[in-house]
């Protein structure tokens, strides 16, 4: 079954993490209207956590989610507004409430094993009848095979679409094709695929590319590559080289390349591009919302944030443990004292 | 003097490790019945190793057992769900006492160290969660010292020590642990997040809480955790503070903003705790097992001490 191209912005969900989750609301709203105007087919909004992420683990928000949700939907003309849920951070209270701001089409995301704390979850969403997909992150840590049949403990709940969401940044191109592949193998052909990459490696628009050619069909990408480390797939290079594969697609490369200049460069605190910081995330394989996280701790602490990436891959954190990397420094830190 | 008889209905991770403690530990409480719902678990096998009457027909099998009169307590180890079922049942005798490990609430929080001799008197006793076990004594040990406005709480667990109830049902973790930092550490607004981790071998459990309160005497505050963390060891031997107390003052010029509370300042305690299990039933990774059933344990030994007066 051929799926149609669905372009997914998420400049104002994992774009969060690159100006620690501080948008403000006009700024949501001039940023979701240009997407809208593109044609992007979902605009994805939340805290970079997904909904009540807001924390002193991963940072407070400049407001609440659904302060940044209230009257989104009304305003887009093309794009379906979408969220995102961490089990174990938001419930389906939190899922519900998100519904009532006009949130058609959630996905709920869980670490590449732990699937089975999702069904929960992608039942309720479905029960409100909402478009689901389930998002397998730091898909770099396990095995295609294996992951595909995480992946059918979410079909199996419902999902309508799963992604394999490289957080990390760490996947190379094979191992991509392997991962979708598997998903084919095992998948039902009406389940749509995902892709949702990190740019640590530069490989970026080339892996959601080679997803394509493997039958993902949903592509994440933001503006700029507005995103934790690296960014993600720059949404306005990705549909460049879409039109120049001759694929077809709604959105619209002009007003993409404006939006990501116009709008979203001003505004990135630290630049987000491939540096010593984010290449060491995408080389090391940690989760890419680390980074900012890991050069305060560094700053305060008066380390390096390679060593201390490399040490938080090393001690194998997944997403959400934003607190270790503080324990992380303070050990780095007594033994450096002790040396 | 003759140990109180009580029941452990779940033979799960959780049942089968309160079983084993009761067994190994406890001079007060001599575990009758292990009750769970599928004969081939093996929790029960573990228990027919033990000696240890078992049911596998749940609730309802164990009333009709000739034990169940001589049974006071009765710890519940299923899910929240079959908790309310069990509780149908079970409440009917009032010469009974629940210790409730699942994230029902029914009954009124407890946390040994915090309000163990405030509810002992209640038929229904709600243990909250293994997260809340570990940190809510934290929370109200910065209160015992200060205001605590918020009180936010990370549970890192090993994949392998969750089982298929706790996985089902995340939600209520976050849900209950979210309430008893409110209605038991004292903080205005609680927030609790979990995260499996997946390692092999598999990690220890690792417990981090934040809390923004008034500002105080920083060295108040710390001692008044120390003494914390050594009143839970005496339960929990793997109880320990990983790291020395952090402090940051949040200044009124750059608040942060917390959702129900708005902007606000003050200080901010860091306090990252890890707790090692005691290898009962799970291996020592399984803090989180350790830290519930031993505060159940700890719960039901006081309940026994008080009526003996």
């Amino acid at each position: 079954m051929n799926h149609k191209i669905y372009i997914q912005d998420v400049t104002l969900r994992d774009g969060m993490h690159a100006i620690r989750h501080q948008y403000s609301k006009e700024q949501i709203q001039s940023i979701a209207l240009a997407l809208d105007k593109a044609k992007v087919d979902a605009i994805e909004i939340s805290h970079g956590d997904g909904l009540a992420g807001g924390s002193f683990n991963y940072g407070f928000g400049a407001h609440t989610d659904w302060e940044w949700l209230e009257g989104m939907k009304d305003q887009l003309q093309h794009a379906k507004l979408t969220t995102l849920v961490l089990p174990g951070i938001a419930t389906i209270h939190d899922l519900k409430k998100a519904r009532d701001l006009g949130v058609e089409s959630v996905r709920i995301a869980t670490h590449c094993t732990e699937a089975d704390i999702a069904p929960q979850h992608i039942e309720a969403a479905k029960k409100l009848g909402m478009d689901v997909g389930g998002f397998l992150m730091m898909s770099h840590m396990n095995k295609p095979v294996k992951l595909a049949q995480q992946a059918k403990i979410m079909e199996d709940a419902g999902a309508d679409c799963i992604y394999v969401t490289d957080s990390a940044g760490a996947l190379l191109m094979d191992g991509v094709a392997d991962r979708i592949k598997a998903f084919k193998d095992i998948l039902k052909p009406e389940t749509e695929i995902g892709i949702h990459c990190h740019h640590n490696l530069s490989l970026g628009v080339a892996n959601t590319i080679v997803a394509m050619q493997h039958g993902a069909n949903r592509l994440d990408a933001s503006l700029a590559g507005m995103g934790a480390g690296a960014g993600n797939a720059p949404l306005e290079v990705l549909v460049a080289v879409l039109n120049k594969m001759h694929i077809s697609h709604n959105s619209d490369v002009y007003q993409l390349m404006d939006a990501a200049d116009d709008l979203i460069r001003p505004l990135q605190l630290r630049p987000v591009r491939v540096d010593r910081e984010t290449l060491s995330l995408g080389y090391a394989g940690v989760y890419s919302s680390f980074l900012l996280h890991s050069e305060r701790a560094a700053q305060k602490y008066g380390l390096d944030t390679r060593e201390i990436l490399e040490e938080l891959g090393k001690r194998n954190m997944v997403g959400g443990q934003e607190d270790m990397i503080v324990d992380v420094a303070l050990d780095m830190l007594r033994s450096k004292n002790e040396a | 003097m003759s140990k109180t008889k009580c029941a452990i209905i779940g033979s799960g991770n959780i049942g089968t490790d309160l079983m084993i403690k009761i067994i190994r530990l406890s001079e007060t409480l001599e575990v009758a019945v292990l009750v769970g719902i599928d004969p081939e678990s093996d929790g029960l096998a573990r228990a027919r190793r033990m000696e240890i009457d078992t049911c596998h027909t749940g609730v309802d099998g164990l009333i009709k057992m000739p034990e169940w009169k001589e049974i006071k307590i009765i710890f519940d180890a299923t899910s929240a769900r079959a908790h309310q079922y069990n509780w149908d049942k079970i409440q009917a005798f009032p010469d009974k006492k629940m210790i409730d490990l699942t994230p029902a609430a029914i009954g009124p929080y407890l946390v040994p160290t915090v309000n163990l001799n405030e509810h002992l008197d209640v038929s229904n006793l709600n243990m909250v969660t293994c997260g809340g076990q570990a940190t809510i004594p934290i929370v109200a040990a910065v209160n015992q010292v200060t205001k605590v406005h918020y009180g936010e709480i990370v549970a890192s667990i090993a994949s392998k020590s969750a089982g298929p109830g706790t996985r089902a049902n995340i939600d209520e973790f976050t849900e209950t642990t979210s309430k008893a930092i409110e209605d038991v550490g004292g903080a205005t607004r609680g927030k609790a997040i979990i995260v499996l981790n997946p390692a092999e071998p598999p990690l220890v459990m690792r417990d981090t809480v934040f809390t923004l309160s008034e500002s105080a005497d920083q060295e108040a505050i710390r001692e008044s955790i120390h003494k914390m963390v050594e009143d839970v060891k005496a339960y929990v031997p793997g109880y320990e503070l990983h790291q020395e107390v952090q402090f940051e003052e949040i200044p009124e010029s750059n608040p942060v903003f917390i959702e129900g509370l708005g902007h606000c300042h003050g200080l901010k305690t860091t306090v990252l705790l890890k707790v090692e299990g005691a290898g009962h039933y799970l291996p020592a990774y399984a803090g989180n097992l350790d830290i519930m059933t031993s505060a159940a344990r700890a719960t039901a030994e006081q309940v026994i001490a008080q009526q003996s007066v």
